[in-house]
């Protein structure tokens, strides 16, 4: 439910929305080579894949945003292979609409940046260690910060769209804090694993194509 | 292929389409561009519509080119059911949140029919735009939408990053459905326990680690056929008479909905 659907949000957001996503996909296109544009693909299909499996919490079910772990693991990278998720969902599947892409851009993108920026450094220190317990804790906590600041960012763009929908922004911050725990236990987990079998996904000297995305 | 139990059954169905029937002729034939300048020249005509009889209208246009693009109701409807989430929240909230002349009351809570109207504008404008997408953009092959954004100025190397990840997406969800069913072979059953979202997280994992293999086969090939550091897009768009004719027939539908809209 991270897509906010079209007729929603004023057009005043909506024209905010569009112009940042453009202006940081613009920035972030001109970061990215030819060279890495496979690995980039194949991984952000690995996070298309992946969002579509529907992990039981209590009662219900919900899809994982991925979107922390995507900036952990991509950096500015995230925000192009997040813009294509979102209009391959649009146009193929029926999630979101067209003229919200931006703003639903930007809500997964700025929180995926944040992740990439507060905690890539860290990452990069800490996976050379032996010890496990660092890094999944800088998973967790992409994971838990990625799907929380998305909350805030939806609710704030239904906010802006007028008072008559602060409740409801309200009810969906609620429904997003189960998708936060869970989504924090699965990306330390991932991030866990990455260490030991393959860390060159991880930030760091070593790794070859995916640390070349910058 | 037996489709597993979790995880996207209709992802292969929604991006590489084979069932139902065939788009219509006069459909099929327009030019990829024009069908997307269509669906984005039709979701803003129906954003700045303000009264229910010519959104519903609109809406109703929508659900004649799903028609004619061969969406089957069922396919359709299951799509916009992921839209309705989203929708029920809004729907329950905005009659009470919007004040107006009282419609029901609910103990201390009213219903006001501005809040109605304006639940249910938005709901027929949502669901409006995400049948034209579908029905316009969404039935075109993933490679030829790719390239008619391409065409119509989306930056190269993004439009190339969407074709890789369009053709990865198809490769990697086989490799998900292989590991899944592996899995459920093993006896793994999703339950909401610790252990359930361990194998998940291990699972999200492999998934990873095997893209990253992919990619570098996928580099190893491309070096090989002489790769230079940049992509070509080789497709030759043609625009033929019956596609101005469309331009115009579109223009014409705009124009008199959101004349009727201001007028009436």
């Amino acid at each position: 439910m991270a897509h906010i659907p079209d007729g929603v949000l004023s057009a005043p957001v909506l024209i905010t929305g569009a112009i940042a996503s453009a202006g940081l996909l613009t920035l972030a296109l001109r970061r990215l080579d030819y060279d890495h544009l496979p690995a980039a693909a194949a991984l952000s299909a690995a996070f298309f894949v992946s969002s579509l499996i529907s992990v039981p919490v209590g009662p219900s079910s919900v899809h994982l945003l991925l979107n922390g772990l995507m900036g952990l693991l991509l950096g500015w990278t995230a925000l192009p292979a997040l813009f294509v998720a979102l209009v391959l969902q649009a146009v193929f599947f029926g999630y979101g609409g067209f003229a919200v892409l931006g703003v639903n851009t930007l809500n997964m993108a700025l929180p995926a940046l944040l992740c990439a920026l507060a905690l890539r450094p860290l990452l990069r220190r800490e996976r050379q260690r032996p010890e496990a317990r660092p890094v999944f804790r800088i998973g967790a906590a992409a994971g838990a910060a990625g799907v929380l600041l998305t909350a805030l960012m939806l609710a704030l763009s239904l906010g802006l769209s007028g008072q008559a929908f602060i409740p409801a922004a309200q009810v969906l911050v609620i429904t997003y804090v189960p998708l936060a725990l869970v989504e924090a236990l699965i990306t330390g987990t991932v991030l866990r694993f990455l260490q030991r079998v393959e860390p060159d996904l991880l930030p760091g000297p070593r790794a070859l194509e995916v640390e070349a995305l910058p | 292929m037996a489709e597993p139990a979790n995880g996207g059954p209709n992802l292969t169905a929604a991006l590489f389409p084979t069932d139902g029937a065939a788009a219509a002729d006069w459909l099929a034939a327009r030019d990829a561009r024009l069908r997307l300048l269509a669906a984005g020249l039709f979701a803003l005509m129906t954003l700045s519509l303000t009264q229910i009889w010519t959104t519903l209208t609109a809406g109703l246009i929508a659900l004649a080119l799903a028609a004619a693009a061969g969406l089957s109701p069922r396919m359709l409807g299951g799509r916009l059911l992921a839209l309705e989430g989203f929708m029920l929240i809004l729907l329950l909230t905005l009659p009470f949140t919007v004040p107006g002349e009282p419609l029901l009351s609910l103990g201390p809570l009213t219903a006001s029919r501005d809040g109605a109207a304006q639940a249910l504008l938005i709901l027929l404008k949502a669901n409006g735009i995400v049948i034209t997408l579908l029905a316009l953009a969404g039935s075109l092959e993933p490679v030829v939408f790719g390239h008619a954004l391409a065409r119509l100025g989306l930056p190269e190397k993004l439009v190339h990053l969407l074709l890789f990840t369009v053709r990865q997406i198809h490769l990697l969800h086989q490799e998900y459905q292989r590991m899944d069913q592996a899995m459920r072979v093993r006896a793994f059953r999703p339950r909401s326990d610790r252990h359930t979202w361990n194998s998940y997280g291990w699972l999200i994992g492999m998934l990873l680690v095997r893209s990253l293999a992919r990619a570098r086969r996928i580099m190893g090939a491309m070096r090989c056929r002489g790769f230079h550091g940049r992509l070509y897009l080789l497709d030759r768009p043609t625009w033929n008479r019956g596609d101005t004719w469309s331009a115009a027939a579109l223009g014409v539908m705009v124009t008199a909905l959101t004349t009727a809209d201001r007028l009436c």
